[in-house]
């Protein structure tokens, strides 16, 4: 479970987040939901470890958990990226495994082999081989969720996963997330799609525009 | 008939000096290279970096190397810095004085290069818990590379042509080489010699430049 207390963010003298509080129970999919510019993704990027929080307490299990400076390999937070962040000088097959070999010390062996059921579950099998330029919108988000799951994440957190897709492959992510919460996955989804929300998520997070002067 | 065939006498005979040259010019060329490249990483590296007095000092070396020509630089290093007890042999000096000027303007192209690698990058190589050395050396500096490697290039070739500068602190280059027998023999011929040597070289590297940048077109 993550718990997020009366937490703060800052950009200058701008507030971002006052005083937020958000509870994820494990194996929940919660989506956060707001206008653009309201906060959602800051709100992901404390939670990811990206930003760090200006004041508040965020817990993991009960225990204090610092994302920005946590080092531990079991307490991952894995992030697909609004516009995926893969690596573009690696093939698919490297984009997943080099973070489970540099980062979690597993063989290549072990990895290639994770790297491989990952790749037949998100149905890539056949692109390994392949460099991200050679893929569509679809087909890099799959490698990006399976680059995240690699890890073994105990929370994965997607930024606005259907805005740099086609429409029509909205419904393929909704299968996606949908599926990994069958396996007991903890999602956090930020969207601005009230119905995609309203699809995937157990929970919804409203978050609101904070007034400019304060 | 028979000129030409004093001619190609004449360039046979010369021959084995200018080879001697063309070593020294190598020989210079190649530890400029293993020297100045990954120094320009490193000053790249500092000067993309956050931390701004890091970035402002190495500002001013940057500054400093471009700013003043190479030639001020080696005579500097060779017949200036013995006044303060700080001696050189030739060859030493005219390395050094390369390499620290190389290294600023290869750390300026792989400056351009670092700051064009998306934030996002970094992002996604830290939530997947990368050091940043792992994140530089397996995700930035091979795109990178592919980036900057034109830029490079046309440094590369500047530096056998400036190779050339250190006749003024008296090293046997293929250069001096040419000059010292057109001064000797009073005849064209060395010095044409000379310009085909530096051409010669100059080709094989853009060869060589062309082969690398195959390489690194495996992805876009």
């Amino acid at each position: 479970m993550l718990e997020l207390k009366a937490i703060s963010k800052h950009f200058g003298r701008r507030l971002i987040l006052d005083q937020l509080d958000l509870t994820v129970n494990d194996g929940e999919a919660l989506a956060i939901v707001g206008p653009s510019g309201a906060g959602k993704t800051t709100l992901l990027r404390c939670i990811s470890g990206l930003e760090r929080i200006d004041a508040g307490q965020i817990l993991l299990d009960g225990q204090t958990f610092d994302p920005y400076d946590n080092q531990d390999k079991d307490s991952v937070i894995g992030v697909v990226f609004q516009d995926f962040q893969l690596f573009p000088n690696l093939n698919v097959l490297d984009n997943i495994t080099l973070a489970p070999i540099l980062a979690l010390k597993q063989t290549k062996d072990e990895a290639e082999r994770q790297a491989r059921a990952l790749l037949e579950r998100l149905a890539l099998t056949g692109k390994e081989e392949l460099y991200p330029y050679q893929l569509s919108g679809g087909q890099k988000q799959r490698v990006a969720l399976a680059r995240a799951l690699a890890m073994k994440p105990k929370i994965l957190c997607y930024d606005e996963p259907t805005s740099a897709l086609d429409p029509d492959l909205r419904q393929e992510v909704e299968k996606l997330i949908l599926g990994l919460k069958a396996d007991g996955m903890t999602q956090i989804i930020v969207t601005h799609d009230l119905e995609f929300a309203e699809n995937i998520a157990d929970a919804v997070k409203h978050v609101d525009a904070l007034p400019e002067s304060k | 008939m028979d000129i030409l065939a004093t001619q190609w006498h004449y360039a046979w005979q010369i021959m084995p000096s200018l080879f001697d040259g063309v070593k020294m010019t190598l020989s210079l060329f190649f530890f400029t290279l293993i020297g100045a490249i990954p120094l320009g990483i490193i000053v790249g590296l500092g000067r993309a970096s956050r931390f701004k007095p890091l970035r402002n000092i190495l500002g001013i070396y940057v500054w400093i190397m471009r700013g003043t020509p190479l030639l001020l630089q080696l005579i500097f290093v060779f017949y200036g810095l013995p006044i303060i007890h700080i001696v050189f042999q030739r060859y030493d000096a005219a390395l050094f004085a390369f390499i620290i000027n190389y290294a600023a303007y290869f750390a300026e192209i792989f400056r351009g290069g670092l700051q064009s690698i998306d934030r996002g990058q970094y992002e996604s190589a830290k939530v997947l818990r990368l050091t940043y050395w792992q994140t530089i050396k397996k995700i930035v500096l091979p795109q990178v590379m592919k980036i900057v490697l034109p830029s490079i290039g046309n440094e590369v070739i500047n530096l056998v042509k400036d190779s050339s500068l250190v006749y003024v602190i008296g090293l046997g280059d293929l250069l001096r080489a040419g000059n010292v027998a057109t001064a000797r023999d009073v005849t064209l011929l060395p010095l044409l010699l000379v310009g085909i040597g530096y051409l010669l070289l100059t080709a094989v590297l853009t060869l060589i430049q062309r082969k690398v940048e195959q390489h690194y077109s495996y992805y876009k």
